[in-house]
């Protein structure tokens, strides 16, 4: 990610990356399962995000403070034991704290094991820097990850079921549109956001950097 | 220099020894979340069935869980029969019996709906009905939680037994919308047939095979022991 | 440049014929007036006012992704009229006008303008609104009214003029002070699937039963298509195969249990069969060019539909039949791609 010769990232751009210029699921559109699964509301999308920026910051702890006694022939293998010991401690707290939510998330929990994004952070990030920049980037890309979700999810929300956070906009005669709060429609939301966002970025005057960094995971 | 010279690239005891640390961390971390969530878990967990069952049993104060097969009555905690079915059976404040409950599943629409219903044994009828988990189709299939014409099917829906006491004397059965007729039928929700005939048919399976195990056990049941 | 690029794909021989997209569209448009007017005739205001609701956003929506995409406008080719007729056509009579306008603005936006416009579309543009509403107001889409209420040309069904994102009113019980004897809410199809009632052959012939808007009457939706078909508008082939299939798959489950499955009659004239198989399943741009692919694609549509009337779910199956037939057209395309004159059998050079 440094290019030797440049000026190292500041703390500001490691934060703001993740929110905004390699945005998880607008920018390199990771994580598509959380994202189009469990998004049918606000609540549920804030606590997906909650669930993985928690993931998220546990391994790029762990990730980064192992980062010199990992071989690199076992490291896939080090991070996945990682990643799975913390969705594995979210999922218990999850548990813990609400059961309703827990039944209104659920495999998607578990599931956030298989979320490339966070091997993708473990590989190209949190395991070649120290623990404070890689939380401080795991940190913008929880967010950045949740933002995208509320995204979805509000509007998901609002026109399938015509609430917000669990609030009525628009009476109780609204017709919900039940195609939003099936899959198709976090297909059709993700698709308005994604023209949404290309079209706002092409707009402005020719970007330079690349869209997509280098190193990056695949979406699997 | 002998050090330099017995080392690999990278030695297969290191990275035996990185995972076994990763391994060991991970693990430590995981006991100590399982240990300090388990209680509040197993009690949310509690919660919600009671709840469940204290709506289908309007007065209930109390449950136990019970496994019934031809045995006989095991309560929840010991060894269950083969061919078991499970109930609770809930009691009011005095200790006397409410009623029992009982969960029930069938295909519906789109994945199974599950549902839990209240029998009660003095009028030999399946007097409540909540709906424990579904995947239906918002708006037709989901009235099946709050459809009033619906929820009056299950005040006294027949569940009596047959003469040879191994089945109901009447198979519970969803009839088309404004057709009920006989005590042991299911109106359906017109629009929603799919979900209604769920409803019904897991209802009957479960009743089939509950009811008549649980008759010469009834007497034990009362007074909540 | 106000003449669009037109590419027509055809294989050999390649003969030049006096025939434009705008006068085939032209043409169409022409053969669905009647389906239109015997609707208006069935349905009264709802229907016209349906009609020209889903018509208009079709024709804005369009529009609006010319300026978008700054490209000329494409409204004088006719097509995105023809995909609001066809869209509204397929809906219930009583559909309320704002779901109308968002099942147009799915058609055209969703089905046609994002693939690029016309020619470009994968899917029947119409088809792909029907299928969005279908999925979104489940509810309101299989509420429907009788064909010839009395009182039809001086009102409009209650739920038509159910204000934008509101739920309609429940009809039940206008449609009984409005009845028309033995109504009872639901389609042949619903009534043969859960009832196992099969309606009357005459009752269905002429077009009285339950419907939506264009599909009371299977007889002049053949007729309009024969006419198409004579002027070689449309391509006979595809409906011969989709209406064959269905008719012979549906005599042999007929044959083999009398008593579970209608008559053949019954799977052709009922629902939306010969509408979609003679105006949707016919689209040029989304039906395989070659002649084996052409009845390759209409014995997947009969099949596929009388599969899902008689084992699936739902209880029509013409939608989704069409759809999937749309989506495996580049396929089917491609395997039955005529041998070059002269080339050797076997692998390619």
């Amino acid at each position: 990610m440094v290019i030797p010769g440049q000026t190292p990232p500041t703390n500001l751009d490691e934060f703001l990356e993740g929110i905004w210029k390699q945005n998880p699921v607008f920018v390199m559109v990771l994580g598509l399962c959380p994202a189009l699964a469990v998004t049918v509301s606000a609540v549920n999308a804030l606590a997906m995000g909650a669930a993985t920026t928690f993931v998220l910051l546990g391994s790029a702890l762990l990730v980064s403070l192992m980062r010199r006694i990992v071989p690199r022939e076992v490291r896939i293998a080090t991070y996945i034991v990682i990643i799975a010991t913390f969705v594995t401690i979210v999922d218990y707290l999850i548990a813990a704290i609400s059961l309703e939510l827990y039944e209104a998330l659920g495999a998607f929990i578990q599931l956030i094991v298989v979320n490339c994004m966070i091997l993708g952070r473990a590989e190209a990030h949190a395991s070649k820097f120290a623990p404070g920049r890689a939380l401080i980037n795991a940190l913008g890309m929880g967010i950045g990850f949740s933002i995208g979700l509320f995204a979805l999810g509000s509007v998901r929300e609002i026109l399938g079921a015509g609430t917000l956070f669990g609030v009525p906009l628009f009476g109780p005669d609204f017709q919900p549109w039940v195609v939003m709060v099936l899959p198709p429609g976090g297909f059709f939301v993700l698709g308005a956001w994604l023209l949404l966002f290309n079209w706002w970025r092409n707009r402005k005057p020719a970007p330079r950097e690349p869209v997509v960094a280098a190193g990056e995971a695949s979406h699997g | 220099m002998s050090e330099a010279t017995l080392q690999p690239v990278t030695p297969s005891a290191a990275m035996i020894r990185t995972l076994g640390l990763v391994a060991t961390v991970c693990g430590i971390l995981l006991v100590l979340t399982y240990q300090n969530t388990l209680e509040a878990i197993n009690a949310n967990k509690r919660v919600a069935l009671e709840r469940a069952v204290f709506k289908v049993i309007p007065g209930a104060h109390s449950m136990k869980a019970f496994h019934v097969g031809k045995a006989g009555l095991v309560p929840e905690g010991g060894a269950v029969p083969a061919g078991a079915v499970k109930f609770y059976a809930a009691y009011d404040q005095a200790g006397q019996l409410r009623g029992l409950a009982a969960e029930a599943a069938a295909m519906g629409y789109a994945d199974m709906v599950r549902v839990l219903y209240a029998y009660n044994p003095a009028k030999q009828a399946i007097d409540g009905f909540g709906v424990v988990g579904h995947r239906e189709t918002p708006g037709i299939g989901d009235k099946i939680i709050f459809d009033k014409a619906f929820l009056k099917n299950f005040e006294a829906l027949d569940a009596r037994l047959g003469a040879a006491g191994d089945a109901l004397a009447n198979p519970i059965r969803v009839v088309k919308n404004g057709g009920k007729q006989n005590p042991w039928e299911i109106d359906a929700i017109s629009g929603a047939t799919v979900t209604s005939r769920a409803v019904a048919r897991g209802i009957n399976d479960s009743a089939q095979k509950l009811v008549p195990l649980l008759a010469p056990h009834l007497d034990k049941l009362q007074g909540g022991q | 440049m106000t003449q669009p690029l037109r590419l027509e794909l055809r294989t050999a021989p390649h003969v030049v014929k006096g025939t434009s997209v705008e006068r085939i569209m032209f043409h169409v448009v022409l053969a669905l007036l009647p389906i239109c007017a015997f609707a208006v005739w069935q349905y009264g205001l709802s229907a016209l006012a349906l009609m020209l609701t889903v018509v208009a956003t079709c024709l804005l929506t369009e529009r609006l992704f010319n300026r978008l995409s700054s490209t000329a406008s494409t409204l004088s080719d006719w097509s995105a009229t023809i995909t609001g007729l066809l869209l509204a056509l397929t809906l219930p009579p009583s559909f309320p006008l704002w779901m109308g306008v968002v099942a147009g603005f799915a058609a055209i936006a969703l089905g046609k303008a994002l693939f690029g416009g016309i020619g470009y579309n994968v899917f029947n543009p119409a088809l792909v609104g029907r299928a969005f509403v279908q999925a979104a107001f489940p509810v309101a889409i299989t509420t429907w009214v009788p064909a010839q209420f009395p009182g039809r040309f001086s009102e409009f069904v209650p739920t038509t003029l159910t204000a934008p994102l509101m739920i309609p009113p429940d009809i039940t019980a206008w449609v009984k002070g409005h009845v028309v004897d033995g109504f009872t809410g639901a389609t042949p199809l619903a009534r043969w699937k859960f009832e196992n009632q099969v309606a009357d052959f005459g009752d269905m012939l002429s077009g009285v039963s339950a419907a939506s808007v264009g599909e009371t009457s299977a007889l002049l939706v053949l007729v309009c298509g024969l006419y198409l078909a004579a002027r070689r508008f449309l391509d006979w082939r595809i409906p011969a195969a989709i209406l064959g299939s269905a008719l012979l798959l549906a005599l042999l489950f007929h044959l083999f249990d009398p008593t579970r499955f209608p008559p053949p009659y019954f799977v052709l004239l009922s629902g939306g069969l010969v509408l979609g198989a003679v105006f949707m399943a016919t689209d040029m741009a989304t039906s395989p060019v070659t002649p084996l692919g052409v009845w390759i694609y209409g014995i997947l549509i009969g099949v596929t539909t009388v599969m899902i009337r008689y084992f699936g779910g739902l209880t029509e199956g013409i939608m989704y039949a069409i759809l999937l037939g749309n989506a495996l057209t580049p396929l089917i395309d491609q395997v039955t791609q005529p041998r070059v004159f002269g080339a050797g059998k076997g692998k390619k050079a």
